[in-house]
């Protein structure tokens, strides 16, 4: 079909909406879509990490002499080689803390200490087990609340990258763990908590689980003198590019990255993981290297936080909440990556979806003794989630009222203020919760399962996210002589189906079938800049970009109609066009477009701003549990997760985004924990650590969302990539002690934990493992 | 590091040979001489069923399975099933019911499914699950395969009738 200039009515509206099947659909079924852990470039050598066995301690001295008389080994490389090429080997999102080889110290077990290079993997591997390293130990810190006060410090002097305004007071700071402690202070929350009728304090915990995606952590540098690319499995390619021109002290424009699809990331491959080493040892080797990770070693790059999170909250004699403390403990590990942001951005929304007038909230990142925390589709709003919706059913269940009661008379629905003071819009909770009701049909009578041993219960839960904020996207729109249009984004596409989603808003815009629009593979070279594909982000940062370029590349191509004499309104053929432009199959008509939101900070010490946020994310679960009262095990009958997604550019892909988080996050609460024994992880491999299979499925799982228009979106969307993640925990907390009364304070929620639990309360506990 | 034997096999239909070390498993030997990389190493315990290869007819771990066993086997790959002009009643299923994210471990699936729907042309969502435990996706786009191996079978029946 021939795209032209002025097409009718008709077919507007026809692209977006539309569940369009993915564009890279065929390279993916066919086994030959591109990805960064099985490419191989001419000339590469390899590189494999020796990792620290200690938590804590100084590098008395390294031994790589006999790794280095093995055949094939090229290079044996410590940070002092590495200083050797780049002068500061620190690096890092929001402190320049982590170095790219171990530097005069260790922090966690499985940090990066020396590194070998050699012609084949398996060399590489071999001369690793040659290396030897002693090491005078530390005593270490693993907990988060104790690394509040302990007097082991993890980093002997702070040092906060420039990027963050809110982190400059922690320039060279010592004696410290603490990465960042945002406050939020609305109301009088000690007056009003004292005033209270009833009083309630509770505390959540979570453990630390990881993302494993399948691709594991894969970087290939092809160094040479003037310039410099990267084949990289990167969620965020114009950071990469950023640090590795910082490190450099180059410009920007000599470093490339290019980024082919993703065995996917859920927010580990984000800002900087392998790159900054992949880096200096290409500069070392001068020839390409790869350093790519096996399954392990994703144990020892990053996790989720693990989280202790104590709530108060004080309630009115009509079942108000007057007043909520939040206290929100993040453990970090040994570097900060993204840690202070989760700390920050999830932070203001800790006292969940309610309508509350006097809030505080403390959030503290901490460093401690183990593989470092970043975000985990969700940025930390999960764990938070856990303990208000735990802790709001405690409340009603003591207050002996209907949960849902209890909290319809506590929602924040739209024009209310938020925690931060900023006046809520386009905010349904409401809605969000009615779905999941009715698709409960809480109303109707539940069978709890009679007398056997096993019991029936129900629960659910809701909750809000404010997508982090102020980010820019940029996008280009390049519309050839034949009237075929391609798409330069620099949000990558790792399985949320984002290249099809934009393509149909390219293609709304220019009203052309969306298969026909070529979505670029990511290259820094050409493509413009994006912050990221982070935080359900991309869909409307970038978003507007792309659809402000479509409609630029549009405005163009009327304006040239006009230039070669066209009248008003004609539906010429833009292959047409062209050819009485340039007199042949010549030429292009380039649209560009950039979005930014408005954003006020919030005001330092209360976290009070009139314009924190652009949108936010609405979410509800409700969840139906059978427990096995002689063995602990929970059957999950029933899994239904709602969102509010604003408009469905693509619905099957909104579906399939709240299916497949809804699910991961069912991982996370029933089983998934990595377990660290004085700083070891004991279970870093997929035979002994579990992951959702075909069996976990519930019996009954429903995806579904509301459409409210988001007024400020892009065709009224918003992003749905983590918002399904938010509920699953504590809705199936909360059907579990509506199962058979026991409560659950930290996940997972396996049926040792249910099972002990079960015995707690009939008075017989059991001993500790 | 020992040396490298030659070995001669059937890939996809064709007689191949390939030198390979004793340590090289089927995963390194498929990317490392002959380019196909629709098989892949992810958890490198056979568990999560991305290295997913058929050999002999039965469908094998490529991860754990050593190259030089393929020695005189017939092997094949997710490379086979399509050509320029048609998927694969099953690649077709899997993009008309959205049945991957990230797509890493979908050629495993495909793969499985294929298996299965041959063995078994109608199953029922249990047989599905049951066949299936061995393929892990982290992005958990369960529902969707189920949808497509049912979607699969279908095609496959409209085939073998027409």
């Amino acid at each position: 079909m021939a795209a032209t200039l002025n097409p009718s009515d008709a077919k507007v509206g026809s692209q977006v909406g539309r569940s369009v099947p993915r564009l890279e659909g065929r390279d993916k079924v066919t086994g030959r879509a591109e990805y960064t852990h099985v490419m191989r470039l001419p000339g590469m050598v390899y590189a494999k990490l020796f990792r620290s066995t200690v938590a804590h301690g100084k590098i008395k001295s390294i031994d790589t002499s006999a790794a280095k008389k093995v055949p094939g080994v090229l290079h044996v490389v410590t940070v002092d080689d590495v200083m050797k090429v780049l002068k500061s080997p620190y690096y890092g999102p929001a402190f320049h803390d982590q170095p790219i080889l171990a530097h005069e110290k260790v922090r966690f077990v499985g940090e990066p200490v020396a590194a070998v290079i050699a012609t084949d993997p398996h060399i590489a591997e071999q001369a690793v087990q040659l290396i030897t390293a002693e090491y005078e130990e530390m005593p270490a810190v693993f907990d988060e609340v104790e690394a509040l006060t302990s007097d082991v410090f993890v980093h002997e002097q702070l040092k906060p990258a420039h990027t963050f305004a809110d982190l400059k007071h922690l320039k060279d700071a010592k004696n410290t763990n603490v990465a960042l402690s945002y406050n939020l202070r609305r109301g009088d929350f000690d007056k009003a908590f004292a005033a209270a009728e009833h009083q309630f304090e509770h505390e959540f915990k979570t453990q630390k689980v990881l993302h494993l995606s399948f691709e594991p952590f894969a970087c290939i540098c092809d160094f040479k003198d003037t310039h410099v690319t990267f084949y990289d499995s990167s969620q965020g390619p114009s950071f990469v590019r950023t640090e590795i021109a910082r490190l450099l002290g180059w410009p920007e424009n000599k470093v490339r990255i290019k980024v082919p699809y993703l065995g996917s990331g859920y927010g580990s491959k984000l800002y900087i993981k392998l790159e900054a080493l992949a880096l200096a040892l290409a500069m070392i080797a001068r020839k390409p290297v790869k350093v790519a990770h096996t399954f392990e070693e994703m144990f020892y790059q990053i996790t989720r936080h693990p989280s202790t999170f104590r709530i108060k909250s004080g309630v009115d004699k009509n079942g108000k909440i007057v007043a909520r403390k939040c206290e929100v403990y993040w453990n970090g590990g040994a570097y900060a990556d993204i840690g202070p942001r989760v700390t920050q951005k999830s932070g203001l929304t800790a006292a969940g979806p309610y309508d509350i007038d006097n809030v505080w909230i403390d959030s503290h990142a901490l460093y401690t003794n183990v593989t470092p925390s970043g975000a985990l589709r969700g940025f930390g709003v999960p764990q938070l989630v856990w303990a208000y919706e735990g802790h709001t059913d405690m409340m009603a269940r003591a207050l002996k009222m209907d949960p849902v009661e209890f909290r319809r008379k506590n929602l924040a629905i739209e024009g209310r203020a938020h925690a931060t003071g900023q006046i809520l819009q386009d905010h349904p909770i409401e809605k969000v919760m009615d779905k999941v009701l009715e698709r409960m049909e809480w109303s109707k009578p539940f069978d709890r399962g009679g007398n056997s041993h096993i019991k029936r219960g129900r629960g659910f839960a809701i909750a809000n996210k404010a997508v982090i904020s102020p980010t820019t996207s940029v996008a280009i729109v390049n519309v050839s002589a034949d009237g075929s249009a391609t798409l330069y984004c620099g949000t990558v596409d790792m399985g949320q189906g984002s290249d099809t989603a934009m393509a149909q808003m390219v293609a709304e815009v220019l009203n052309i079938p969306t298969e026909d629009v070529r979505v670029t593979p990511r290259d820094t070279d050409v493509t413009p800049y994006d912050m990221g594909t982070l935080g359900s982000r991309s869909l409307f940062h970038m978003g507007h970009a792309v659809r402000r370029a479509a409609e630029d590349a549009r405005d163009k191509l009327k304006a040239l109609a006009k230039e070669v004499g066209e009248p008003e309104g004609s539906n010429i053929p833009i292959a047409e066009l062209f050819q009485k432009r340039y007199g042949m199959q010549a030429g292009n008509v380039i649209g560009s477009g950039i979005y930014k939101p408005d954003y006020t900070s919030p005001a330092p010490g209360t976290g009070q701003s009139p314009n924190v946020t652009p949108f936010w994310m609405l979410a509800g679960s409700g969840a139906e549990v059978e427990v096995d009262t002689e063995t602990g095990h929970v059957k999950i009958t029933k899994l239904i997760t709602v969102v509010d997604c604003g408009k469905a550019i693509n619905p099957k892909s909104v579906e399939t985004q709240i299916s497949g988080a809804a699910l991961m996050h069912l991982g996370f609460t029933m089983f998934e924990k990595m377990h660290i024994d004085g700083g070891q992880v004991t279970n870093a491999s997929l035979a002994d650590y579990k992951i959702p299979g075909f069996h976990d499925l519930p019996t009954k799982l429903e995806s579904l969302y509301v459409e409210h228009d988001q007024s400020n979106g892009p065709f009224g969307a918003k992003g749905v990539g983590e918002v399904a993640t938010f509920c699953v925990g504590p809705a199936l907390a909360n059907a579990i002690d509506d199962a058979c009364g026991v409560r659950i304070m930290e996940m997972p929620l396996n049926a040792e934990t249910v099972y002990r639990a079960l015995r707690a309360k009939m008075g017989k506990p059991l001993e500790d493992a | 590091m020992t040396a490298a034997r030659t070995i001669t096999f059937t890939l996809n239909g064709a007689p191949v040979t390939a030198d390979v070390k004793p340590h090289h498993n089927l995963i390194e030997m498929l990317q490392g001489e002959f380019g196909l990389t629709g098989a892949r190493e992810s958890c490198g315990q056979g568990l999560c069923g991305c290295c997913s290869v058929v050999v002999n007819g039965r469908a094998v771990s490529g991860c754990l399975y050593l190259a030089q066993f393929v020695d005189g086997a017939d092997v094949v790959t997710v490379e086979s099933l399509d050509t320029r002009e048609k998927l694969s009643p099953v690649q077709q299923a899997f993009i008309e019911a959205s049945a991957f994210q990230c797509g890493y471990c979908t050629p495993g699936f495909i793969m499985m499914v294929t298996q299965l729907l041959d063995e078994n042309p109608d199953p029922s969502d249990e047989e599905i699950k049951h066949y299936l435990t061995g393929n892990l996706c982290r992005c958990a786009t369960y529902p969707e395969v189920i949808d497509a191996v049912k979607l699969a079978a279908n095609k496959r029946k409209a085939v073998a009738t027409a």
